[in-house]
């Protein structure tokens, strides 16, 4: 049965140069010296240089890590705390609307999320006077809600498939529910915030849309910087950044991937 | 309050109820208070002020006095058939979109589920890799392919196959493109998850009663994969509908997309009314496949289990 068709190979060959090719090329041309982005003018490193006196492009990369920061932590407090409760208590008044609520945002289309935000905003000025101008907090406040249903999706995962039992030992012992949460359900739940969290800081670091949106003047993150660039054609240095973006994202996967792999041979 | 027998887990239930009460107040103000809004202003009129719309509920000197309502939004949105050939035009973008995903993705998930486990794991997880890295990111990497003086069109000239540029970028071509790509990883995982879990005797058993290679596909894999084709295609195809980047950035002035009209309606024109009229009808048209995509879900997990 290992005999496969050449067409085959070939279909999967071309889908895996569809997905890696266009990264491979802007990693190259992020060391390319010609500012023509096509012509091979020597490597070089100026691009890179270029980024660090870049105050507009620094600013908003600093911006996007923080909101993402607090977005993601806050993201995933919350969202484990719903799966939590959706996957635990019996009974529970609002379940349904409380399910909808974490489910719609997965396939809601992020132009209508942010679109509706903005209206939320701007109806709360009116009414209660706050928030007062949008910036870094309203991006934050909406990062946080749509990247929640995420994260309750990736902890239900975990709770479905683990043993309560640990939990029912400890409160039959005299633990108390807070401390028995934290000494023992958290930690058990421990690989599924970290995914979730990871997860809720990818989609804020990402988001372009919706922070287009809720956000106002003077406060650009780096996917709207970028996005404005790009508008107008390639630019060298959005390759540097494409390139130091990947880098990161390579480390971070191999550090994942290590850390699984030990804690699956200790385990 | 209940009659319930005292168990040991009732205090941390407790503590839990009082705990979610803070997520969800927080979905109720900031998920659906925003849509209730958005509601709200598709049936205002647009007004010169700010906020630039009227308000639902009509309040004067005596209270209040009734509901103001008009549905001239969405018999604008009828009326003019511009927005008409835009709906229709998003769908079916989305829709070759996620048949050409699917052409891709189907014999990539069929290859993959057939190999031995360990390779299946690297070979998944090639596919997943690209999508930590931003979405933005990577269309606009095809910006630099795709260009008239692109990676591309160099190499097919070098080769000697066209002597002129040929137009790849700023078109249809390049969002369907932009669409297979970014979606890809969508479309394989739902296919795999499904074709993974074949029973491999039933092949053996079409092979055992003279069943050549391609029937025993087409009689035994292929309908047994339809829930993993039919998720794996409306999760690329709800996305698609409404998607903003690939078309803004790859696609051609004359490439009509929803999500872009809506962007430009929004930023450009600021007709809200227009603008929130506009996203329900979308709404709409998703929730048929929305609803498909979930009742597919619920039967497939209770087939892993």
């Amino acid at each position: 049965m290992n005999r496969r068709p050449v067409w085959l190979i070939t279909v999967v060959a071309f889908g895996y140069a569809l997905l890696y090719v266009p990264i491979v090329s802007v990693v190259i041309y992020s060391f390319n010296d010609s500012r023509l982005v096509t012509l091979w003018g020597g490597f070089s490193l100026r691009w890179y240089a270029s980024l660090l006196s870049n105050r507009e492009l620094m600013e908003s990369a600093l911006l996007s890590l923080r909101i993402a920061v607090v977005s993601a932590t806050f993201a995933t407090a919350f969202g484990a705390i719903v799966a939590l409760a959706l996957q635990r208590l019996s009974r529970l008044r609002g379940r349904v609307l409380l399910s909808g609520m974490i489910a719609a945002p997965l396939v809601m289309p992020e132009i209508i999320t942010g679109l509706s935000l903005l209206f939320l905003f701007i109806s709360m000025a009116d009414l209660v006077g706050w928030p007062a101008s949008r910036g870094a907090t309203t991006i934050t406040i909406a990062h946080i809600t749509f990247s929640m249903a995420f994260v309750v999706v990736v902890v239900r995962a975990r709770l479905v498939a683990m043993d309560e039992s640990l939990e029912e030992a400890a409160m039959d012992l005299g633990g108390r529910p807070v401390p028995v949460f934290f000494d023992i359900t958290v930690p058990m739940l421990m690989p599924a915030l970290i995914s979730g969290w990871l997860l809720a800081f990818t989609l804020s670091l990402d988001d372009l849309v919706i922070s287009s949106f809720v956000s106002g003047p003077g406060a650009t993150t780096l996917p709207m910087y970028i996005f404005a660039k790009v508008r107008l054609g390639v630019t060298p240095d959005i390759n540097a950044i494409t390139t130091i973006i990947i880098v990161l994202v390579a480390v971070a996967v191999a550090t994942a991937a290590l850390v699984s792999s030990r804690r699956g041979q200790t385990g | 309050m209940s009659t319930k027998p005292a168990v040991e887990t009732r205090p941390a239930e407790r503590w839990l109820r009082r705990a979610a009460a803070v997520p969800y107040l927080w979905l109720l103000i900031f998920f659906l208070a925003p849509f209730l809004i958005i509601l709200k202003i598709s049936v205002a009129e647009p007004v010169i002020a700010q906020p630039p719309f009227t308000a639902l509920l009509a309040w004067g000197e005596r209270g209040f006095e009734g509901i103001r309502a008009t549905f001239e939004n969405y018999a604008f949105l009828f009326q003019d058939g511009y927005y008409g050939i835009i709906y229709l035009s998003s769908l079916k973008m989305a829709a070759i979109g996620t048949v050409l995903c699917l052409l891709l993705g189907y014999p990539m998930a069929y290859y993959i589920a057939r190999q031995p486990p360990r390779r299946r794991n690297i070979l998944l997880l090639a596919v997943i890799l690209p999508f930590w890295i931003s979405f933005l990111l990577r269309v606009y990497a095809w910006i630099g392919l795709l260009n008239n003086r692109g990676v591309i069109n160099e190499v097919l000239i070098w080769l000697g196959v066209i002597d002129q540029p040929i137009q790849l970028l700023y078109n249809d071509f390049a969002v369907y493109l932009g669409i297979v790509y970014s979606y890809l990883p969508f479309m394989i995982l739902p296919l795999y998850a499904n074709l993974e879990r074949h029973d491999r005797n039933l092949l053996d058993a079409a092979a055992d009663l003279g069943a050549r290679r391609n029937r025993a596909f087409l009689d035994v894999t292929l309908p047994l994969s339809m829930p993993g084709i039919i998720g794996g295609c409306l999760l690329v195809f709800i996305p698609a509908v409404g998607e903003f980047t690939i078309p803004a950035l790859l696609g051609g002035a004359d490439t009509l997309m929803i999500g872009r009209v809506l962007w430009d309606e929004f930023f450009v024109s600021r007709d809200w009314p227009v603008a929130s009229a506009v996203s329900v009808v979308l709404l709409l048209l998703l929730i048929a496949p929305i609803l498909w995509f979930q009742r597919i879900q619920a039967r497939e997990q209770v087939l892993a289990r």
